[in-house]
């Protein structure tokens, strides 16, 4: 995403057919386009052919490890709440090829020339709490003196269409992690779906020069959208779940707090909170061969603090019960992340909780151990 | 076919279907490579030419249930150097251990018209409940890929890159919508190591445990959130109860769901 220049705000309006128009063009200039799309039981991020692929009609039900589509009757594009998995899946896929490498004859080796990168992306339906889990990862893999090439390199590339949410879920809590709903920077444009009697359209507005090439055709949106399009948002803050970040930098202070045993009863240990956590960046590296040991592979993979081999050193794993992985994850998340990047890892996003199989709720845990309480 | 001298291979069969030996059959395109880099000196699957030990690798299949099986066993051990068992009944016992769970002479009785030819134990149990084994290979059957790569650091005398997590990591990797929080379906992935390559949730079913347990499972909370999504006690206990039913963690589990 190119470097916002606010100047040359231009809100404008795409009917149903517009917004088609404009997946075409994306298309026709060489992205591949991602974007919402049903896929048996729920509505994955995937590539998409055009507008037909959207998930019209499909809503969700989420809450602690459950999960269902559900129909809705106004036909709305966007209105499945939050994809099982963030846009993580994109721009830091969870098998990546660090180098290829054939043995000389003669002793050492030869590496292979990277593989020409795959072509940009594009992705349509971008979240609020997905752009401050995208804006915090980009500061992991870039901020510091060691930059991940491949990340920076999909995201400068990647051209971001966000779109406001109309409605939370019942597992959402950006309001109180301050990541949203409403969309304020991040994108290339941003989308506000509007469906009322009379018209089904999306109020878009640049945020880039890039993005503003791209609505150049498109009608101007008139004040009424424009106010239409504020109200859509704030009817997404209305949250039933809510953690306080501030309080929950204390987690570091409560190592032997008796919560921890309780979740760890619960607690499974299978990784699902990470792996679906638009944060999380962990990965292991993994060097293969082939029988004769003349060719070889690195290859980096998504890795959990809930497995053993995650803190396995000399002798053994440091973190054998699955309290002191769980009291790893969640720490981390909200109270050491915050040392390390100067924010917390948390956006609110709530997927954790929804694909938790047994509904752990790092809401409810992080006030427990905090002292504030259930909510 | 080089000269040189390549390590000796030898596949060895005890109570099993015969489907990981498959397997390794099954590696069409990595066979001839196979051969290149060791020699197949006993594997009756595959050749009825047979070389004297000792060997260099061992691969097991299949479960101890006759007390025939503990002796030849243990001289399969003194002839290898290393000795990997392969697949849930070299592993766990496979599905006969659920002779474990009930009086093995009725069902002698009932199969059998001379029941007094059989001399079987009265269990079906893992190669290691017998001899010291170097290397187990989950599955069943085993996954082809994860047995090159045992083999692969057996020849470069590395440790294999087998992951003990769970099938949940690997759902996630696949990008598999999870079949348990989207559909309420039964699902043993969870507590269930990975390394199927996602087959049956990829599929739109759950878990049925092929891979047995994963390195820290938490069986008694699975089987509470089953019983919650409306798995009677007895769906529960079955589940718990098929290929890798004498697993540890598994039995356990479905013992107290009886």
């Amino acid at each position: 995403m190119a470097k916002a220049k606010r100047d040359d705000v231009a809100v404008t309006v795409l009917d149903k057919d517009g917004l088609g128009d404009f997946i075409k063009n994306l298309r026709k200039s060489g992205y591949q386009v991602f974007g919402p799309r049903r896929d048996s039981d729920a509505v994955i991020y995937d590539l998409i052919d055009g507008a037909d692929d959207l998930p019209a009609g499909w809503g969700s039900e989420q809450k602690g490890g459950h999960y269902r589509l559900r129909r809705r009757d106004d036909g709305a594009l966007f209105g499945y709440g939050l994809g099982p998995q963030g846009w993580k899946r994109q721009l830091y896929p969870p098998r990546q090829k660090l180098f290829a490498a054939t043995r000389k004859e003669g002793g050492g080796f030869t590496l292979a020339p990277p593989a020409p990168p795959d072509p940009p992306m594009a992705f349509i339906g971008v979240r609020a709490c997905e752009l401050a889990a995208i804006a915090r990862q980009a500061k992991v893999f870039g901020d510091r003196d060691f930059a991940d090439p491949g990340y920076q390199r999909r995201l400068a590339e990647a051209l971001i269409v966000a779109v406001q949410c109309g409605e939370a879920l019942d597992t959402c809590f950006c309001a109180s992690m301050g990541t949203g709903p409403e969309v304020k920077a991040g994108f290339d444009v941003k989308l506000t779906e509007l469906i009322d009697e009379s018209r089904h359209v999306f109020v878009a507005e640049a945020g880039t020069p890039r993005g503003a090439k791209l609505l150049k055709a498109a009608k101007p949106a008139s004040p009424a959208d424009i106010k239409a399009a504020a109200q859509v948002v704030k009817n997404a803050e209305i949250q039933q779940k809510h953690l306080d970040p501030a309080a929950a930098r204390a987690l570091a202070a409560n190592p032997e707090h008796p919560r921890w045993d309780q979740v760890a009863a619960r607690c499974l240990t299978c990784g699902n909170c990470t792996m679906v956590c638009p944060t999380c960046f962990c990965t292991t590296v993994e060097d293969v061969t082939d029988l004769k040991g003349d060719n070889a592979e690195r290859w980096r993979k998504w890795d959990s603090c809930f497995t053993t081999d995650f803190s396995y050193i000399h002798g053994g794993a440091v973190r054998t019960e699955a309290r002191s992985r769980y009291r790893q994850w969640i720490t981390h998340k909200l109270s050491t992340w915050v040392d390390q990047f100067d924010e917390t890892g948390c956006v609110g996003c709530g997927r954790c909780i929804t694909w938790c199989p047994v509904g752990i709720d790092i809401t409810e845990e992080a006030a427990a151990i905090t002292g504030q309480g259930r909510n | 076919m080089s000269e040189r001298k390549r390590p000796k291979l030898a596949v060895w069969k005890f109570s099993s279907c015969d489907g990981c030996q498959l397997t390794l059959l099954d590696c069409e395109d990595e066979l001839l490579a196979l051969t290149e880099e060791v020699r197949i000196s006993y594997f009756l699957e595959a050749t009825r030419k047979v070389e004297k030990g000792p060997y260099d690798v061992s691969l097991v299949e299949g479960s101890i249930t006759t007390p025939h099986d503990i002796k030849a066993i243990r001289e399969v051990r003194k002839q290898s150097k290393l000795l990997i068992t392969i697949g849930a009944c070299a592993t766990a016992g496979g599905i006969q251990a659920l002779r474990n769970f009930k009086n093995v002479k009725d069902f002698i009785r009932t199969v059998y018209a001379h029941p007094e030819y059989i001399d079987t134990l009265t269990t079906s149990t893992a190669i290691s409940d017998h001899v010291p084994v170097d290397f187990e290979l989950r599955g069943c059957p085993v996954n082809k890929y994860q047995m090159l790569e045992v083999l692969n650091a057996a020849l470069n005398g590395r440790k294999p890159n087998i992951p003990r997590h769970s099938q949940c990591i690997e759902c996630k990797e696949s990008g598999t919508v999870c079949r348990m929080v989207a559909a309420g379906t039964a699902c043993l992935g969870p507590v269930t190591q990975a390394g199927c390559g996602t087959l049956c949730p990829g599929k739109d079913r759950g878990c049925y445990g092929c891979f047995g347990p994963m390195e820290t499972p938490n069986t008694a909370a699975l089987a509470g959130q089953l019983l919650a999504l409306g798995q009677t006690g007895r769906d529960v206990h079955r589940l718990f109860r098929t290929y890798n039913a004498n697993a540890d963690a598994f039995r356990k589990e479905s013992d107290s769901h009886g």
